[in-house]
């Protein structure tokens, strides 16, 4: 196909818009990365901008010897594999028997489901249900109330109704129950969305703090989320104690930074191995009734 | 009797083959049961007067037909405040956050170089992936009034510094730029997922017919897309009164309350905080039925007009 030259004039225009776009999204990262490995002295000169200036890692070697840091760093990473596993097996429970057209009742348990998406109670009601149940401040408090997202319920059934009935059929004719059905030809082929919704689930809790927040008072248990909030919140304190010459100047500003690249690198690092799934897993979520 | 005994046995079978999907159903269901369902009961305390050391039914009604507590939060001026910083960022975020990755999937549907347009994807989906704080930290260091990289940058070219965080009107420019920053790639994969559906055929037409580029994306594209646009449209018009809790509260500061005080932030520090049970469930319950008000008008509005709507 030959193109008129005015078109391919235009492809670069748009070419351009979008490498826009990409450099406002890789710039602050690589900002704040720079700023975590320089010198203070050269931050509070203003001298850093996308290199590190007076290369160091004082500032990572100051957060993980903080016990503080690296038991949030630990406790968060261990809530999340535990919240991502419990999510998973209550999401395919819920999904996987609805995708049984003859099961009675389906109806009404999906209507059920669905309502929840709509029409919530609130947070103060949730509040005083868990101060009820005696959830409140216990650890299982991260975990349980959230234990299952409609919307990823929806994505793993419209994934599940991809599947041939016919391979079901096909070994309950052999004898094969539910079960064996979900173990032996259901999971092994939902793999991709599995992967998807175990990124969903892990990201959601790694990156989640509202509900620490509101139902946890003990601190040990906060994730790591609202450490991180903490130390961006008390910096504006310091730097008036740093402007008044108490402290090293700018070091607050390079471990600022550098709890900012901790509490993202984990994400960084499990982007890139699940990226060729979840954009699958979003666009099943569009999938309708 | 012959009747009765097939059915029994059918009823046998049924259960015999399927019983095992109930068991699975049972968790889920509890799930649904004991924290989606039950805490609608606690809506009651809206209406009643809250006492720590009564079960809701047993509390004493609000004075004025219970109604007392709605009418408190309507005379409140903060809460007046938080509705409308509630709607007006709401808005604001539809107006600009909505349009944008419309466009941008239009744009990325538009560019003939592969592997850059995989890289493109890649790294504008990532921002989805930060936390709200983590965003808040990295604004910080980017927008700070004198030490953030763009007043850095403007102060060397000339210009005065901009408070991006601090001052009310540039906070709410930052929210919204933050919020389309977060999102814009992200919810590009839903309409390019869409346009993959659109029949090349009809672009070979309008080739044919002489078509220029914004052409076909005016009458072949964005048609194409149209179901789909409707359609988050109607669940975003759903959400205009719902508030996020996250996004205001990792971004805002004492400088901008005025503006950042959102519905959310309110029943937390009202709520949680506060304790006033009762007036900030009369305030969560509002804000649940404003919401399916508005989801069911624009869907019926979406019906009128010859869409397919939500449900």
């Amino acid at each position: 196909m030959i193109k008129s030259r005015r078109t391919r004039i235009g492809d670069y225009v748009i070419a351009f818009i979008c490498l826009v776009i990409v450099l406002t999204c890789l710039l602050p990262m690589l900002h704040v990365l720079a700023r975590s490995l320089s010198a203070s002295e050269a931050l509070i000169r203003n001298q850093v901008t996308l290199w590190p200036k007076g290369f160091n890692f004082t500032a990572y070697r100051l957060v993980l010897s903080d016990a503080k840091y690296t038991w949030s760093l630990l406790w968060t990473g261990i809530l999340t594999v535990i919240y991502t596993a419990v999510a998973m097996v209550m999401t395919i429970l819920c999904a996987y028997p609805l995708t049984y057209e003859k099961l009675k009742g389906r109806r009404f348990i999906n209507a059920m489901i669905l309502f929840t998406m709509y029409f919530n109670a609130g947070t103060i009601p949730m509040y005083l249900l868990l101060k009820d149940l005696g959830l409140l401040n216990r650890p299982a408090v991260l975990v349980i109330p959230n234990a299952l997202s409609v919307f990823n319920v929806i994505i793993m059934r419209s994934f599940f109704y991809t599947i041939p009935t016919s391979l079901r059929e096909s070994a309950e004719i052999d004898g094969a129950g539910p079960v064996t059905v979900l173990l032996r030809i259901y999971l092994p082929l939902s793999k991709p969305v599995l992967a998807t919704l175990s990124l969903f689930y892990a990201v959601a809790r790694w990156n989640g703090y509202s509900d620490a927040l509101m139902f946890m008072n003990d601190r040990t248990y906060h994730p790591i989320q609202l450490l991180l909030y903490n130390i961006l919140r008390s910096v504006t304190a310091i730097d008036v104690a740093t402007l008044e010459g108490f402290r090293t100047p700018g070091l607050n500003e390079t471990l600022q930074a550098a709890t900012v690249m901790f509490a993202t690198v984990p994400i960084l690092l499990v982007y890139p191995w699940l990226q060729r799934y979840f954009i699958a897993g979003a666009t099943l979520g569009a999938v309708r009734e | 009797m012959v009747l009765s005994s097939v059915k029994a046995r059918r009823a046998v079978n049924y259960l015999r083959s399927y019983w095992t999907l109930y068991l699975m159903l049972l968790l889920p269901i509890a799930y649904f049961v004991i924290f989606r369902y039950i805490p609608m009961t606690y809506i009651l305390i809206a209406f009643k007067k809250y006492s720590l050391f009564q079960s809701v039914w047993e509390m004493p009604w609000a004075d004025n037909y219970g109604f007392e507590y709605f009418i408190r939060a309507f005379s409140s001026r903060d809460f007046l405040n938080a509705v409308r910083n509630t709607v007006m960022l709401n808005v604001l975020d539809l107006l600009i956050g909505f349009p944008a990755p419309i466009i941008f999937a239009l744009l990325l549907n538009e560019l003939p170089f592969r592997r850059f347009k995989r890289f493109t994807q890649s790294v504008t989906y990532m921002p989805h992936f930060l936390s709200w704080i983590i965003i808040a930290g990295l604004a910080l260091q980017v927008f700070a009034p004198s030490t953030g990289l763009v007043n850095v940058v403007l102060r060397r070219l000339g210009f005065d510094p901009i408070p991006f965080l601090n001052h009310p009107t540039w906070w709410v420019f930052t929210y919204v730029f933050l919020g389309v920053w977060r999102n814009l790639g992200w919810n590009t994969i839903i309409y390019l997922a869409a346009l993959t559906g659109v029949n090349p055929e009809l672009y070979e037409a309008a080739e044919i017919d002489g078509a220029n580029r914004w052409q076909k994306i005016r009458y072949v594209t964005l048609p194409g897309i149209q179901p789909t646009i409707v359609t988050l449209l109607i669940l975003n018009l759903g959400q205009i009164l719902s508030s996020d809790f996250d996004r205001p509260y990792a971004l805002t500061n004492a400088l901008v309350y005025d503006v950042s005080n959102v519905i959310a932030t309110y029943v937390y520090t009202y709520g949680v905080r506060g304790l006033q049970f009762s007036l900030t469930t009369a305030i969560g319950l509002f804000q649940s039925v404003v919401c399916v008000i508005f989801l069911f008008t624009a869907n019926a509005l979406a019906k009128r007009y010859g869409e397919r709507g939500i449900w």
